[in-house]
């Protein structure tokens, strides 16, 4: 596709939307989808034939709007796209009353009321496009200034350029690590070696955490974009996407978007008229928490058995089939097309110094608002749980964030007023992760959640290495001794030992931050771990203390 | 590449081999394809039985012990074959705070499954999942692949009572 195309394109689908009065969107990723939307969706393209409207009103669905807890959500936009209104909970049986409010008066009963700071707060880059356009057309996203960036740089910019912006844009991995993605990106651009790769980790393990299930779902374009300059900048003529399989809507849109891309001419042979070839494919997870460390990631794209290697060489150097391969987060490519867009300057004034942009957090746990939001790197962690999320449902008293899943900790409330950041968060022994963010209240006991988290470390070890393997296994059987009320303080020793222990001597990220969260527990908490071993009691009432109901006995 | 043999023929006259035939030649019958036949054989069947690991084994020209080590690596792939309905409680952390051991415990008490078990008339598989996305709805309980948000014991057990009674 050349640029003279994609403008015509542009132009026809601009023709095609000028007679619609007002259009309504229905969010169909996978939470509205779960609460129904693609009946609602439905009953609204019925009741708009039904009324003689489909000239005036185009229904379409969309990506996530965020508040997923109130799904299905509904909004309704006028021809130059500004919101009327959006409505939560909307059922099939609603249809009627959503389609006479366009333009009109709106059903106060179903308002979902946009002025709050969960929606007023966000900064959206990655998400922009998310609950606008129909993640299933790819003239939508073309619309949306999407695939520009990759024009941009095919036409104006060298690779060695490209990768300049990224680094000037001072964007990092939001996959967890946050290592520089321009320098990531340089050491491949480097690399001699004829065959390159690029990897997309869609393989969000993380529990609790649903960020780059919402993008793909909502807008799998923009990480093909965000590949495709990677591709580029680096030198790669060949990409993989590595998804889960328990996300397989974010599957089906991503094969539909490949295949679209390819029938325009974006993705392929010669793109958009140049000499640059690159082509993309899915490939499936298999229910490995491991394969989320890129070296196992790459072996699982290579039909083994996901288990890590020691690095270096890095996967820069050799990775898929021995090649240099570059492994971005589905998050990290999404931030690229606007920062080619708009430039590596604008991008590194939103955020702190060393952490620049916004950040996805997906909300859960026992905080009001759950769902998706974006925020500038930066915000305080208070501002994140108590303004955008609402605070603690049921008048309960807020306990702890867990931030970063099983390699991350719990941030008790003495930390609330800290700016979230990569460092920030590092400081206080939890990581940035991925984003996802479960709220604790005082229902949660703090020794449980260490123990669950243990045993998704202990069963989720690929088993390579000893002190993993061993190690989580040894950590977990103490934990559940304490939950039980029968651990000595011996044992309590013993944990803090197996902590070091794994940090230090365990062969990839799995292991070393699989303490993290004990750790975290036992130094904010420590009063928790006391009641249970010394005053046999569990103060949230989750354990079954032995010791006191033998007592009872 | 080493030279490939022929194809082998599939383990049965049953129309689903001929899914994942394709899913072998379409990607050229090569090694690192096999996750993705696996895939589409438990797809087919439900879950991957021993002929059919020697049959994609062969196909794709490696020996078994690797088909198997791979195929048991793995947390989604099943040597065993499902009940005829699959209750999946996610087990994720915002479900587990929100109260998802309560719904398992409620399942085991009823029907006398633990996580992983079928019950004897074949009826109810009950598996957990480490995290489905779904956190937003915590807690969530997959329905033979529908997803059922914000769940409490009770609401699980009526879905679940409705295939029990077919």
């Amino acid at each position: 596709m050349t640029a003279e195309e994609l403008n015509e394109l542009i132009e026809q689908e601009v023709e095609a939307n000028k007679l619609f009065v007002h259009s309504i969107n229905v969010c169909v990723a996978a939470g509205c989808l779960s609460s129904h939307a693609d009946q609602t969706l439905d009953a609204l393209k019925k009741e708009v034939k039904a009324k003689g409207l489909d000239k005036e009103i185009k229904v379409k669905g969309v990506g996530c709007m965020g508040l997923c807890a109130a799904g299905p959500l509904v909004e309704i936009r006028d021809a130059s796209n500004a919101a009327q209104v959006m409505y939560q909970g909307v059922q099939g049986e609603h249809a009627e009353q959503v389609v006479a409010s366009a333009g009109k008066q709106s059903v106060q009963s179903l308002v979902c009321d946009t002025s709050i700071p969960f929606f007023a707060k966000q900064v959206k880059i990655v998400l922009e496009n998310c609950g606008l356009i129909d993640p299933e057309r790819i003239e939508e996203y073309i619309v949306a200034e999407g695939y520009r960036a990759l024009q941009k740089c095919l036409q104006e910019l060298a690779p060695t350029k490209v990768v300049e912006e990224v680094t000037k844009s001072g964007l990092r991995g939001r996959g967890g690590a946050g290592f520089p993605t321009g320098l990531k990106w340089a050491t491949v651009a480097k690399a001699q070696n004829k065959q390159k790769y690029v990897i997309c980790n869609a393989d969000e393990g993380d529990p609790g955490a649903f960020m780059d299930r919402s993008v793909l779902e909502s807008d799998p374009h923009r990480v093909l974009e965000g590949m495709a300059i990677a591709a580029y900048a680096t030198g790669a003529n060949r990409g993989y996407i590595y998804c889960r399989a328990e996300y397989p809507l974010a599957v089906k849109r991503l094969k539909n978007a490949i295949k679209q891309a390819e029938r325009v001419g974006i993705l392929g042979q010669g793109i958009m008229g140049t000499t640059f070839n690159f082509t993309v494919e899915v490939r499936l997870g298999a229910g490995a928490f491991v394969c989320g460390e890129e070296t196992a990631l790459i072996h699982s794209i290579e039909g083994k058995r996901g288990t890590p290697r020691p690095r270096p060489p890095f996967p820069a150097q050799s990775g898929l089939w021995g090649c240099p391969t570059l492994i971005n987060n589905v998050e990290t490519f999404a931030n690229i097309p606007p920062i080619l867009r708009k430039g590596g300057a604008w991008f590194a004034s939103i955020g702190t110094e060393k952490s620049k942009g916004t950040k996805v957090f997906a909300l859960a746990g026992r905080v009001s608002n759950t769902g998706l939001v974006e925020v500038p790197m930066g915000m305080k962690l208070r501002e994140i749980v108590f303004s955008l999320g609402g605070g603690i449902p049921d008048g309960k008293k807020f306990k702890a964030v867990q931030t970063g899943g099983p390699s991350g900790g719990c941030i008790p409330e003495q930390f609330l007023d800290m700016e979230v950041d990569y460092d920030s968060i590092a400081k206080v022994g939890s990581i940035m992760g991925s984003g996802g963010m479960i709220i604790m209240d005082e229902t949660s006991c703090m020794v449980d959640v260490a123990k669950f988290f243990m045993e998704f470390c202990k069963s989720e070890s690929c088993g390579k290495c000893v002190p993993c393997r061993v190690g989580t296994s040894q950590m977990y059987d103490i934990l559940c001794k304490v939950t039980d009320g029968t651990a000595t303080p011996e044992e309590i020793a013993m944990l803090e030992e197996l902590c070091d222990l794994l940090k230090s001597t365990s062969l990839c990220g799995l292991g070393m931050t699989a303490p993290n969260p004990v750790l975290t527990t036992m130094k904010y908490f420590r009063n928790e771990y006391d009641a249970h071993i010394q005053g046999k009691k569990c103060p949230a009432g989750v354990c079954k203390i032995k010791a006191a109901q033998e007592v009872l006995v | 590449m080493s030279s490939i043999s022929a194809m082998p023929a599939p383990p049965s006259s049953d129309k689903r081999w001929k899914l994942v035939d394709a899913a072998i030649k379409r990607h050229g019958r090569a090694g690192h394809s096999l996750i993705e036949c696996l895939h589409t054989m438990q797809e087919c069947f439900g879950y991957l039985d021993e002929q059919g690991l020697k049959y994609v084994a062969t196909a794709l020209n490696l020996p078994l012990s690797k088909v198997y080590g791979v195929a048991t690596f793995y947390h989604i792939f099943s040597l065993k074959p499902q009940g005829e309905h699959t209750c999946v409680v996610c087990m994720g952390t915002a479900c587990y705070i929100k109260g998802a051991p309560q719904i398992l415990a409620a399942l085991e008490e009823k029907y006398g499954v633990k996580p992983g078990e079928t019950t004897k008339d074949n009826k109810l598989s009950v598996l957990t999942a480490r995290c489905i996305g779904s956190c937003g709805l915590a807690p969530a309980v997959v329905f033979d692949g529908d997803v059922g948000g914000k769940m409490v014991s009770s609401d699980a057990l009526k879905r679940v009572e409705k295939w029990m009674n077919i």
